[in-house]
């Protein structure tokens, strides 16, 4: 009963917390009604949500104009123990509310023209401060927006290109103690902060539609990498020992790259009846770009840390079913695969494999506007893992592992208006 | 209406599906904390401590609030108390500062404690009291009287554990006191240590004491007695070795008076090889970085003496060998004074006026840790040629030769024979080889899963900057490794610790 009471609160109150997906720090919740399909949508074309998910996609939209615009509030956490030393914590992560807003208008018979504002990437870890490994992460927190306009050609009316081109702004907020035993004569451990806001880059995205049946939809999407390149942003080091004031000499500024890493997304989509769609995506995400977090700080400090993450696939699988002219169902279910090696689970992104299981529904209000929502269910295992490649102030290496188990489960709102 | 009534039946079948899916949200299959753990055959509800600085937790070459609340004994307590163990009390200090006040005046023979000073303009991290006006009194601390699990008394040696007035302020100046027990003695101006852990009838204790017998001779560069074959305490000088039948028959006393009940379960710990901790092994015999040039010029100076050396021992070329003092480029060994050599000063005439004791160290000399800040300095500052090691030899103080540390192991050896025959005598009582653990953190280290400490002064993590005692994770140790005894001991499953979640040094 309670945790039934706790979920009502939950549902009702939103009080959920934060992200743990698989795949590193992609937060793969773009469009309400692609998540209740599993996020499948490179071949669907019911929505403005195309313009994220595949831009050729807008050219086969019904309406002249549309748009719609969701958030998910996401609750997600992960356990920490280790049964060797009797120790154990949990993240206390914020909510995370990553949004997708996504406008396309028909210009003409040929070409459709839209712009999407969404959230792909981000990561909100909070562990206890001073934990067990927090040699390694305190907190963290990536954020990032893209901004894309859109454009879409019919070539036919079996097949459509699109091409998008994305302003993206990130921030991060990460802290770590800076060894397992460096403390000041107080006894207080010395950590390190860096903070960037507004770090910006772009990438661009194109896709292909092809519709070569009236039941069958085929589409292909790429998206770049881009490369958010923080450079001379602050960081303060704190807690520092006097004598070592010179050493680590703080508030100081600091260098470094993280990827984002490109993404190629096949699929279909298949009318089973007027009424009934299924959808199958495989999402290939480059995350083998990803090979070291390097922090070069101004006062001679760095701190080099090896990810060497692998390429992965994601399979997804969706359907959707229009029960009446009002209410539309829809389920999925995907292998979010991580692209975390052996011996590289770092706590900061402590995410093994899962099995997400989503639901959805959209409530037609009136002709212009429907109402949208999504539930997702993110299944991971117990895991024991551990990150091997620790450097420490003498050279040598250590590591910190232990029990890993994450839950995480989103619930999202969207509105859809067509005019 | 309908609509919204199908919306609202929609909307709450999706809360249940949730609810359903977050009740599958579980812990760890094997979550930490639900191990079965358990106290077995033992009995922790009344767990009283008795011993050393150790005992009380000392480090950093001072008593001070963090170090006593990491002390061993009190990390047991804390772990005991998971599995049903009882209160655990320590005459805490008034800060952490560490420094004691006798009357309201600092003392410094009882300085605040060491933190590192690591400015990188430094030639070398160096070990600094912390600054601050130490509060705790030692003189009417308000703790007398009281009942305190954690009998650890800094600087006790094995016969002062049972001496009346160990605790009595009046004996301070004659040293038959310690002010550390001076502090929170009971009221009785006789009371003893032994007396007070005693009174309290525990039904579990630790007795780790003896280290002292030895240390202060080994710390103090065996410039004491080694009192082997006299039987009398209270003749001995503060850095006296203790004769191993005066300890044995202490240590059975002792044993005796914490097991007045035949029920009373305890751990008795034996006494390391100050061979394997860093106030031992930091400072190298060949200390002395020279080039060619100083090589040759301090071969000059000390050929006459070597030249006179040769000519009085002709007779004895082994002891010409070890006593010709030849530098080279590169480490050399520095030169020290061996009392145990052939005194040849008298020689009338000398050959020269420097004929004295003296010979450069081998690997077999164990230079203190303190010699790491004197040797190279100037013994007369407006003499160039003075560098202490070098141009002087290090004093008898500043190192341990062969026949000190054959002195110390044999009384050290002697020592642990007893504390495991006391150990093996009662059933109830297990024998915990501390000197096993010191010397694994000496030769090899420990890896406690998510880091690791050895031996290395300031960097290791095991030792504290007194180079004796452990730091707090190098107490976690400790007590971890007793903890085991424990749990094999007593069939109990005590939950050890994370070694990591302590601190090691403190640095400035």
């Amino acid at each position: 009963m309670l945790q039934i009471k706790k979920t009502s609160l939950i549902i009702a109150g939103m009080c959920m917390s934060t992200s743990a997906f698989s795949g590193g720090y992609r937060v793969a919740l773009q469009g309400q009604q692609a998540l209740g399909m599993g996020h499948t949508g490179v071949a669907m074309t019911d929505s403005a949500e195309v313009v994220f998910f595949n831009p050729a996609g807008m050219s086969f939209l019904e309406s002249e104009q549309s748009l719609i615009a969701g958030v998910t509030l996401i609750s997600g956490d992960t356990e920490y123990q280790n049964t060797a030393t009797n120790t154990s914590a949990k993240t206390d992560n914020p909510i995370g509310t990553p949004v997708g807003i996504y406008y396309a208008k028909k210009h003409n018979e040929q070409f459709s023209y839209g712009i999407g504002l969404y959230t792909p990437y981000g990561n909100t870890v909070e562990w206890p401060t001073d934990w067990a490994g927090s040699h390694l992460v305190n907190n963290i927190e990536l954020a990032s927006i893209y901004i894309q306009p859109t454009i879409s050609y019919k070539i036919n009316d079996k097949y459509s290109v699109g091409l998008g081109l994305s302003y993206i702004s990130g921030n991060v907020d990460f802290n770590r103690n800076l060894s397992t035993s460096l403390v000041d004569e107080n006894g207080d451990r010395s950590n390190v902060t860096v903070k960037a806001d507004g770090v910006s880059s772009w990438n661009f995205n194109i896709g292909f539609l092809a519709k070569p049946t009236d039941e069958l939809s085929v589409g292909i999407s790429y998206r770049s990498e881009a490369t958010m390149e923080a450079r001379g942003e602050p960081a303060t080091f704190n807690n520092i020992p006097s004598s070592l004031e010179t050493t680590f000499s703080s508030p100081t500024t600091f260098n470094a790259d993280l990827i984002l890493p490109a993404e190629l997304t096949l699929g279909i989509a298949y009318d089973l009846s007027a009424s009934t769609t299924l959808a199958f995506d495989i999402n290939r995400t480059y995350w083998s770009a990803y090979e070291s977090l390097d922090i070069t700080f101004a006062n001679g400090q760095s701190s080099i840390n090896a990810r060497n993450y692998k390429d992965v696939n994601i399979y997804r699988f969706g359907a959707q079913h229009a029960l009446d002219d009002a209410f539309t169902l829809r389920g999925g279910i995907y292998l979010d695969k991580t692209p975390v090696q052996s011996g590289y689970f770092a706590p900061e992104t402590p995410r093994n494999d899962s099995i997400g299981l989503t639901a959805g529904a959209s409530y037609v209000v009136n002709d212009q506007l429907d109402l949208d929502f999504s539930l997702l269910f993110l299944m991971f295992e117990e895991f024991n893992g551990s990150y091997d490649h620790i450097i420490n102030s003498d050279g040598s290496t250590s590591s910190f592992g232990g029990d890993y188990l994450s839950s995480v489960i989103t619930l999202g709102f969207g509105i859809n208006y067509k005019f | 209406m309908t609509i919204m009534k199908n919306t609202i039946i929609k909307l709450a079948s999706i809360s249940v599906a949730c609810a359903v899916i977050s009740a599958c949200d579980s812990d760890f299959s094997n979550p930490v904390g639900d191990q079965n753990f358990n106290s077995g055959d033992a009995d922790f509800t009344n767990f009283v401590s008795v011993g050393d600085s150790l005992t009380a937790g000392y480090a950093d070459g001072a008593l001070y609030l963090h170090g006593q609340n990491n002390s061993y004994p009190a990390i047991l307590a804390q772990q005991f108390a998971k599995v049903g163990g009882g209160n655990f009390s320590q005459p805490l200090v008034s800060d952490n500062l560490g420094g004691l006040l006798f009357g309201g005046v600092a003392n410094p023979a009882f300085g605040n404690r060491l933190v590192l000073n690591a400015d990188a303009a430094l030639p070398g991290p160096v070990p600094e009291a912390i600054e601050g006006d130490p509060t705790t009194e030692v003189i009417g601390s308000g703790l007398n009287g009281s009942i305190f699990n954690n009998m650890g008394v800094p600087g006790a040696k094995s016969f002062h554990l049972g001496a009346p007035g160990y605790g009595n302020a009046a004996g301070l100046g004659a040293g038959s006191a310690n002010p550390y027990f001076v502090r929170f003695s009971s009221v009785a101006p006789d009371a003893t240590v032994i007396g007070d852990a005693a009174i309290q009838q525990p039904s579990f204790f630790t007795l780790w004491i003896g280290n002292n017998d030895v240390l202060s001779y080994a710390t103090s560069g065996g410039i004491g007695e080694d009192q082997t074959g006299n039987f009398d305490p209270t003749t001995y000088g503060p850095n006296d070795i203790t004769d191993p039948n005066v300890f044995a028959g202490t240590y059975v006393s002792l044993v005796g008076a914490m097991t007045a009940n035949p029920a009373t379960q305890g751990m008795l710990i034996n006494i390391p090889d100050v061979a394997t901790i860093p106030y031992f092994t930091t400072v190298p015999y060949n200390a002395v970085p020279l080039d060619q040039a100083t090589a040759d010029i301090l071969n000059a100076a000390y050929a006459p003496y070597n030249a006179g050396v040769a000519q009085i021992l002709a007779a004895d070329p082994d002891q010409v060998a070890k006593r010709t003092i030849v530098f080279a480029a590169g480490q050399n060994a520095v030169v020290i004074l061996d009392e145990t050599l052939t005194d040849i000063s008298g020689v009338n005439p000398p050959a020269t006026d420097g004929l004295i004791n003296m010979r450069q160290a081998t690997a077999e000399d164990l230079l203190v840790l303190t010699t790491s800040s004197k040797i190279g300095t100037l013994a007369d500052p407006n003499d160039p040629n003075s560098a202490w090691g070098i141009g002087v030899p290090l004093v008898d103080a500043d190192v341990l030769i062969p026949s000190e540390i054959l002195a110390i192991d044999t009384a050290r050896t002697a020592y642990n024979v007893t504390i495991q025959a006391a150990a093996d005598a009662d059933s109830n009582l297990i024998y915990v080889d501390a000197a096993a653990l010191m010397a694994e953190l000496d030769a090899t280290g420990i890896d406690y899963g998510t880091g690791f400490v050895d031996s290395t002064y300031a960097t290791g993590g095991a030792f504290s900057l007194d180079g004796v005692h452990p730091t707090a994770r190098g107490y976690a140790i400790v007590a971890n490794s007793i903890i085991d005894e424990i749990n094999s001991g007593f069939n109990a499953n005590v939950p050890r610790v994370d070694p990591g979640s302590f601190t090691a040094i403190f640095v400035k």
